[in-house]
């Protein structure tokens, strides 16, 4: 474990206003330090702060009090170094699976790169997530998983420093689902990416996660456990199920999201 | 199965033997009344030489039409010039819909006819007039249109762009656009519409040449069937126009192109 963070999460608020001088505190203190090539899974109940916290750390939205700091520098602006993978995908529809990557690559790698080689990286991270056969097709000719691993690819073509999901799989059947957790479990051990991941998903959470973040409930939500996975990689579903590691962890968070901070209402 | 093909075509025409049959009759009622067989023999006159020009006030009907298309395209070229980047201005910033949105909710109800007098005062000249008037005429649908497109563009893509950090240009032309250039080939698609409408009006007004002048001229001349003639040639070319328009409008909206 490296001394200093990677990404630093010091003291954050996020108070929405609401009109009328209202406001809604959402996120009330939260601090995280996350280090490099971690996965870190972010649980908690619907409406928690869970996507705050992730456009917080994007630059699409902006924070209240505190700061956060990737390598030292103030988070101000979205930027590629921080990619996000959309829970809808938010592939552009008028773009091919290729062209929808290698509008990002031209965009963020452009000058470094001749056309050449942004056809090779752009294939490169197609063939990351097995997509070679679909490169042609658009976004409307696929199906919710092709798209969400197009999207992750294009997330990772930018080779950003850190990599945001926000309930990446959520619309996705068990199947898909699985599916795309051995992907991502298996790019990641590739590429080495930090991952910040965002589910409703306990069995998600642990599987993927070094770290699960377990979040109270709003308003003033924050952090209230930090879950420690101490799995080894590669991991294997099939063989996790009866680990004592594994449902050690899953009845951590059953406990914390069921019994410490039920939600009443709903 | 058979009747599947016939309907069309069918139909159609047993309605056009009633058309006829009820015209014939008014014809009958009223005395001087075009009937159908003097205006299909007129219609052979007309279209027989359509590009004699005997000078101002004797063009054949070809160059009638082809004066009034030339303006309706005019104006509705400028009006494109000038109301798709007015609409991607009001669509991507609310200080300038705030600041131009009451104009446009004034001026839009206002019959483009009541533009001609002050036109005519300031260009001094006929054509400059109508195609200023076709212009009023048909920005509004553009530029509302336009923003609208703009303003349909969801939040994740607008995302995606911030996370790449595009350019506003970049942002234009890569992500607003692609989205909005159905709508604005809708606000197109409306504006020719009402263009091809006006037209005919404002020639009547003006004069000179034009297939609203000639309409009004042979009215003045009593040759009601031409008068007939240029009701059903301008909805034969208002028909064309806009199924032109619809197909241009096709081939640029990706929604069309076998995607979703
Ligand atoms: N723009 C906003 N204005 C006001 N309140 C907001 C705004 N965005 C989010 N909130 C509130 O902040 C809280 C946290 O929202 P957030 O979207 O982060 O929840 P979440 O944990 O991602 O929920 P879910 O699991 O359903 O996606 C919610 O109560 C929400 O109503
Ligand atoms: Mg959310």
């Amino acid at each position: 474990m490296s001394a200093k963070p990677f990404l630093k999460i010091d003291h954050v608020d996020k108070v929405f206003p609401l009109g009328g001088g209202k406001e809604y505190v959402a996120l009330r203190d939260v601090k995280l330090d996350i280090r490099q090539n971690e996965i870190v899974s972010i649980i908690g109940h619907s409406g928690c702060g869970k996507s705050t916290i992730l456009n917080l750390i994007a630059g699409l939205d902006t924070i209240s009090n505190g700061t956060i700091l990737l390598e030292d520098k103030h988070i101000l602006s979205p930027g590629p170094e921080r990619a996000v993978v959309f829970q809808n995908h938010s592939l552009l529809p008028w773009l091919s699976v290729y062209q929808n990557i290698e509008m990002a690559v031209r965009k963020v790698l452009g000058e470094d790169l001749s056309p050449s080689e942004i056809r090779e990286h752009v294939m490169k991270y197609i063939s990351m997530v097995n997509l070679d056969h679909a490169k042609d097709k658009y976004p409307g000719e696929i199906s919710g998983g092709m798209k969400q691993r197009v999207g992750i690819a294009r997330a990772l073509s930018i080779q950003p420093k850190v990599l945001l999901m926000d309930e990446p799989f959520g619309a996705l059947d068990s199947l898909t689902r699985a599916n795309l957790q051995d992907h991502l479990m298996r790019i990641q051990m590739q590429t080495g990416n930090t991952v910040i991941i965002i589910t409703h998903d306990v069995d998600e959470a642990v599987l993927l996660s070094d770290r699960v973040v377990m979040m109270t409930n709003g308003p003033e939500a924050t952090i209230g456990e930090i879950l420690e996975v101490n799995l080894p990689r590669p991991r294997n579903r099939l063989e996790l199920q009866h680990n004592p590691e594994y449902l050690r962890c899953r009845e951590a968070i059953i406990e914390f999201l069921y019994s410490k901070f039920a939600k009443e209402d709903e | 199965m058979i009747s599947k093909y016939i309907n069309p075509v069918l139909l159609p025409l047993l309605l056009l033997g009633v058309i006829i049959a009820i015209w014939s009759y008014i014809a009958v009622l009223i005395p001087g009344f075009p009937t159908p067989g003097e205006v299909w023999n007129e219609l052979l006159i007309v279209l027989s030489d359509p590009l004699y020009d005997n000078g101002a006030g004797d063009q054949g009907i070809a160059l009638q039409l082809g004066n009034s298309l030339a303006r309706v395209f005019g104006g509705f070229a400028l009006a494109i010039a000038v109301g798709v980047p007015m609409g991607l201005l009001i669509g991507m910033s609310k200080n300038a819909y705030a600041a131009m949105n009451p104009y446009i909710q004034i001026l839009k109800p206002v019959s483009p006819l009541a533009w001609l007098p002050l036109a005519l005062f300031v260009f001094k000249e006929v054509n400059t007039t109508a195609i200023f008037v076709i212009f009023v005429t048909s920005i509004w649908p553009i530029i509302i249109n336009t923003a609208l497109g703009v303003r349909s563009v969801s939040e994740d893509y607008l995302n995606v762009a911030r996370v790449l950090q595009l350019s506003p240009f970049e942002k234009v032309f890569q992500i607003i656009l692609p989205v909005a250039v159905p709508f604005i080939f809708t606000g197109m698609r409306l504006s020719l519409g009402i263009a091809w409408l006006v037209i005919v009006a404002a020639e009547m007004l003006t004069g000179g040449v034009g297939i609203g002048f000639w309409i009004w001229d042979e009215y003045n001349n009593l040759n009601y069937s031409h008068i007939i003639i240029g009701i059903i040639l301008i909805g034969v070319i208002g028909y064309i126009l806009d199924a032109l328009m619809g197909l241009i409008a096709d081939f640029f909206d990706y929604r069309k192109r076998g995607l979703k």
